[in-house]
């Protein structure tokens, strides 16, 4: 692979690029699907409304997404801020019917239990909602990581520096080796983010070793 | 004048209707690329997913398969194929194919694997062969969940279809990648509001058909 020799600076600042993209739009799809999603099992009437505008919002195609976002935000065509939302928008649609049913998981017994003893609601969501929803919110999180970073690829496509640089370029100089390298490295950053995002599920939920799966816990 | 307007005005404007650029060549175009890629995929997963759901072998490989498809980048695939084969509509159709058959699959594997135990249970004891088995019993059972997953895999190709015309002279998207050399904004606009609706009539067509089927066929098929 002497492509990747001679141009290893050139695909590291790529690499880096598509991480500065990928990591605040996953996270603003989290802080934003998992409050939404509480908030739709919460209330029976809003969670109709809400799931089907993510449904809809989920069904509009990438490239399309990144033409119409900057003319509907006032915002330059080759943003990454472009990039960001149109990922952050696919993120929460994703993520928001999962958490509404990893809400919905978490036994009313429970949650009762917690208010008896005093929680607020705000301390109960803290202390027992999110916890035991955790383990179905990391697992819809890890979905909406391995679209994300497939995802921003696109953004070449108008001119948004990522991995998918290699692809555009690569096709546009007629180098198969820059495509590949574009894929595999593409392939590869997912897996290693879907690697922490397991391991973080794994520390963030210490009884499933002592007591074995959450279900156990609750019954 | 304001961006919107003007990509009222270009819809306006007849010479954007007819001819071989015109908005009825390039949906057809999207539309054709579409419903073939689906066929085919619909050709190749069906198959394999009926038979791995049937012995209920390779569940592993299955979700591997589809994690994986999750981060693949469509792009990738389509310029790829476009330096293998040539500059055309076949590159970026083999490419979509190989998009759409993780969740075909998938959801055939699951539908079949998970078709009521008893009911295949008792065809087997009455004396069905395997074949009468699965074509009987079994595929009935899962149709609702392979339809979702034809759902699924429609609604990303006819998306995924807009990128194939960045290497094929082919559908809705050339508008958009047309627009974008020429700095024409409302052009490109004009394009992705087109595909955005053929996307959302499509996701709705697809709903309403799932509809449909469940309305004739309730209590029929649906075991406890």
């Amino acid at each position: 692979m002497s492509w990747v020799a001679a141009n290893t600076t050139q695909i590291i600042g790529l690499l880096l690029a598509h991480v500065a993209i990928t990591i605040p739009a996953i996270v603003l799809s989290v802080a934003v699907a998992v409050p939404l999603g509480r908030f739709a099992h919460a209330s029976g009437r809003a969670r109709g409304g809400i799931l089907a505008t993510t449904g809809i919002l989920y069904a509009i195609p990438s490239l399309p997404m990144l033409i119409l976002i900057p003319a509907v935000f006032g915002l330059p065509l080759r943003s990454a801020a472009t990039m960001i939302i149109a990922l952050t928008v696919y993120g929460v649609a994703l993520l928001a019917r999962t958490a509404a049913d990893a809400f919905a998981s978490v036994p009313g017994e429970v949650a009762a239990a917690a208010t008896a003893t005093g929680h607020t609601s705000g301390a109960r969501f803290l202390h027992v909602e999110l916890p035991l929803a955790m383990p179905v919110l990391i697992a819809g999180t890890r979905v909406v990581a391995m679209s994300t970073i497939g995802l921003a690829t696109i953004g070449a496509l108008i001119g948004i520096p990522s991995l998918g640089s290699l692809l555009t370029d690569g096709f546009q100089r007629g180098i198969a080796a820059e495509v590949a390298t574009g894929i595999v490295l593409t392939l590869a950053l997912a897996a290693v983010v879907d690697g922490s995002l397991w391991l973080a599920g794994r520390n963030s939920q210490p009884w499933i070793r002592v007591a074995g799966p959450v279900g156990s816990v609750a019954a | 004048m304001n961006l919107f307007a003007e990509t009222l005005l270009w819809f306006a404007d007849p010479i954007h209707w007819t001819g071989s650029d015109g908005i009825p060549t390039r949906l057809a175009q999207h539309v054709g690329v579409t419903v073939t890629v689906i066929a085919i995929a619909g050709a190749i997963a069906l198959p394999i997913g009926a038979w791995m759901g049937h012995t209920r072998r390779g569940e592993a490989t299955i979700a591997a398969l589809v994690n994986g498809s999750r981060a693949l980048p469509t792009l990738g695939l389509v310029t790829l194929f476009a330096l293998w084969l040539g500059i055309g509509v076949r590159a970026p159709m083999v490419a979509l194919v190989i998009l759409a058959i993780p969740s075909i699959v998938a959801a055939t594997y699951s539908g079949i694997s998970s078709a009521w135990r008893p009911a295949v249970e008792a065809a087997r004891a009455l004396g069905h062969t395997s074949w009468q088995t699965l074509t009987r019993i079994e595929a009935p059972l899962a149709m609702p969940t392979i339809g979702g997953g034809f759902q699924s895999a429609l609604l990303q190709v006819v998306a995924t279809a807009t990128i194939a015309a960045y290497v094929a002279d082919v559908g809705l998207g050339r508008y958009i990648f047309a627009g974008l050399k020429s700095r024409d904004y409302p052009e490109m606009l004009a394009g992705s509001m087109l595909t955005i609706m053929l996307a959302l009539l499509v996701t709705g067509a697809a709903a309403g058909v799932g509809r449909l089927y469940r309305c004739l066929t309730t209590n029929e098929g649906k075991p406890q």
